[in-house]
């Protein structure tokens, strides 16, 4: 098996100073060099902050695991500067196709307004992901990445932490002033300090084989329920790199998962779903249970929880990875605030606040579905099938039929970091929401607005009529706030501001923009505030609340 | 007036980012309804169900066109 990939080997080292008699202190230290841990550890270098980066492992991830990346994971993965190269090697889709038996009921295009720069969705197999990230890690000599650094024990103090690491050479100790706990669903560092994950486990068990064939179909999410070929169970199919298909059967809980995952019982399921003799090739099989569960808190004082082992969602809807590389994105830019001391600590406790809001709406969608996909009782079944059949006609069926609500970034628009409306606007772009894309040109380039927004504070203003006053005492303040114009297409800016001009008008519309409109963007990309007018001191109060210097 | 058969849930005041997610409250709120009853009990729940929505729609037009919507395709 495993025959479209190879897996990289790499060498143990300690990070520098560890293994000596003195004990070594450094600023960030994250544990796992998964998607998420490594999207933290990129975040942080790329500010000037030294990492270390411990892992028990010697290689990337087996098996394809995490493949659909949303457009938001894409966008933050673009502020990383590794969005190009995951976007180039996955396979882009937005259209979803769901069966029932042998018809089509329902389909849903992700990304109905095109003029933003990624799509709706890439599948990619997890491993391409991490060396592209590994790969990232290599452009900054302040990222330590170490392999077989197993940590064996946490203890948290009031100013540092104390992290105890196995290697092949023995045991060190190290301290970091702050703590990133990026290790994976059963989260060792969670058992050590005692802390309590809940949450249920679903009674179902699911089979997933990649397999390597030439196949027709095009790029595009298909998912059956109750298929001639699978008769009373879901199958989902999706394209990922390489001619590498992922094909996932749900099994029922009764299934013997050592059984199923014998090449002789799982091809004859790929042979009947394929429904011809097209060879194929079994690359990598796994039979999976998940649960829906998340901590109570994902921040402990020094040590944050990120991705996996702070929160667990059933896959149908792409929700895991996702929502962890946007914890990272949410956690560093507070974390770096703090670590300068510009912003206090409390300001920590909103990465739990608003990565635990956006957590649960993660597990209500991917519970809503999984109870959809896998009814529990006679009842729910009827309604299911009823959905299902009504959908073959009526619009409003289709809406109900639910194979997954896949991964969009969340609205904090309950935040308190946020400055509640004073002026009234239309749209989703409320204070709290992530910002959609808009193509713009800037210095006569084309671009994106996401490529020229975060890692800082800007305030966007619409069309202003002269150079908004107040701006340059806005960028020397202590955290710098840079105004930036967006105009009409043909327009031009006040003398000595830079423009993004909106050239198809997408600006406008998405964020209703009427003259002098201007926003207050966080460093990553969501709007915290936004007013009719420029107005300088409403900026400074906006700032100082979304940092907690209120 | 005729029957709805386009996507019609909603809650008063309550804004909603995505399309999803008014038709998802209903069918929570539904498959809840019947957590933890027998089939017997939960058929008598859909019955009264059943006369409760046509009081309150009322009008036999729109009724008769669902009581057919909902007999095809047996």
């Amino acid at each position: 098996m495993l025959k479209t990939y190879s897996y990289p080997k790499f060498d143990f080292r300690l990070p520098t100073g560890a293994g000596g008699t003195k004990v070594p202190r450094y600023p960030a230290v994250v544990v796992g060099a998964g998607p998420v841990g490594m999207a933290a550890a990129i975040d942080l270098a790329q500010q000037g902050v030294p990492v270390v980066i411990l892992d028990d492992d010697d290689t990337v991830s087996v098996g394809s695991r995490g493949v659909c990346y949303a457009k938001r994971a894409l966008e933050v993965l673009d502020r990383l500067g590794v969005g190009d190269a995951v976007v180039e090697k996955g396979v882009s889709w937005n259209v979803g196709r769901t069966f029932f038996q042998q018809e089509e009921v329902y389909n849903f295009n992700l990304k109905p307004n095109a003029d933003q720069k990624r799509p709706g969705m890439i599948n990619l197999q997890q491993y391409y992901l991490e060396e592209y990230e590994i790969d990232r890690l290599k452009a900054f000599d302040n990222v330590e990445l170490c392999w077989k650094n197993k940590v064996v024990g946490v203890e948290p103090e009031d100013d540092k932490v104390v992290v105890k690491v196995q290697t092949p050479d023995g045991f060190y100790t190290l301290e970091t002033d702050w703590l990133i706990v990026a290790d994976g669903a059963r989260s060792p560092i969670r058992s050590m300090l005692h802390l309590d994950i809940d949450g249920k486990i679903f009674m179902d068990r699911f089979l997933i084989a990649d397999v390597v064939m030439e196949a027709e179909f095009p790029p595009e999410r298909w998912f059956w329920f109750d298929p001639p070929f699978h008769p009373g169970q879901s199958v989902l199919l999706h394209r990922q790199s390489d001619k590498c298909w992922r094909i996932d059967f749900q099994l029922g809980w009764q299934a013997d998962p050592e059984e199923e995952k014998k090449p002789e019982n799982v091809i004859p399921r790929i042979k009947a779903m394929l429904g011809d003799d097209r060879p194929f090739e079994l690359e990598w099989v796994s039979v999976y249970t998940f649960q829906c569960r998340r901590m109570n808190e994902f921040r402990h004082g020094r040590v944050f929880f990120v991705g996996d082992c702070a929160h667990q969602v059933s896959p149908f809807g792409a929700r895991g990875a996702n929502s962890g590389i946007q914890d990272t994105d949410n956690l560093i830019w507070k974390l770096k605030l703090v670590m300068d001391g510009k912003a206090p600590p409390s300001l920590l406790d909103t990465y739990s606040a608003e990565r635990t809001w956006g957590a649960d709406e993660n597990l209500m969608n991917s519970t809503r579905s999984t109870d959809f996909i896998t009814p529990k009782s006679k009842t729910s079944l009827t309604f299911r099938n009823a959905t299902l059949g009504l959908a073959r006609k009526h619009a409003f069926a289709r809406a109900l039929v639910n194979s997954g609500r896949l991964s969009v970034p969340c609205f904090y628009n309950e935040s308190s970091l946020n400055t509640p409306d004073r002026d009234a606007f239309s749209g989703d772009m409320v204070p709290g929401a992530p910002m959609d894309d808009a193509s713009i040109t800037v210095a006569g380039e084309d671009g994106w607005l996401l490529d020229h927004v975060g890692n800082k504070f800007i305030a966007l203003v619409y069309a202003p009529d002269e150079a908004p006053s107040g701006a340059a005492e806005l960028a020397g303040l202590p955290i710098p706030v840079t105004t930036i114009a967006v105009v009409p297409a043909g327009a031009k800016a006040p003398q000595g501001m830079v423009a993004f001009e909106d050239v198809r008008g997408t600006f406008a519309k998405t964020y209703d923009a009427k003259p002098g409109s201007t926003w207050l963007l966080r460093p990553d990309q969501h709007v915290t505030a936004r007013w009719r007018s420029f107005d300088a001191a409403a900026i400074r109060a906006a700032l100082a609340r979304a940092t907690c210097n209120a | 007036m005729s029957l709805i058969t386009t996507p019609n849930f909603y809650k008063t005041g309550k804004r909603y980012f995505r399309d999803f997610s008014p038709n998802d409250d209903f069918y929570e709120m539904l498959i809840d309804t019947h957590r933890d009853l027998s089939d017997e009990q939960s058929n008598m729940v859909n019955a009264k169900l059943i006369l409760l929505l046509a009081n309150h729609i009322g009008d036999m037009d729109v009724l008769a066109e669902a009581l057919a919507a909902a007999r095809e395709d047996l």
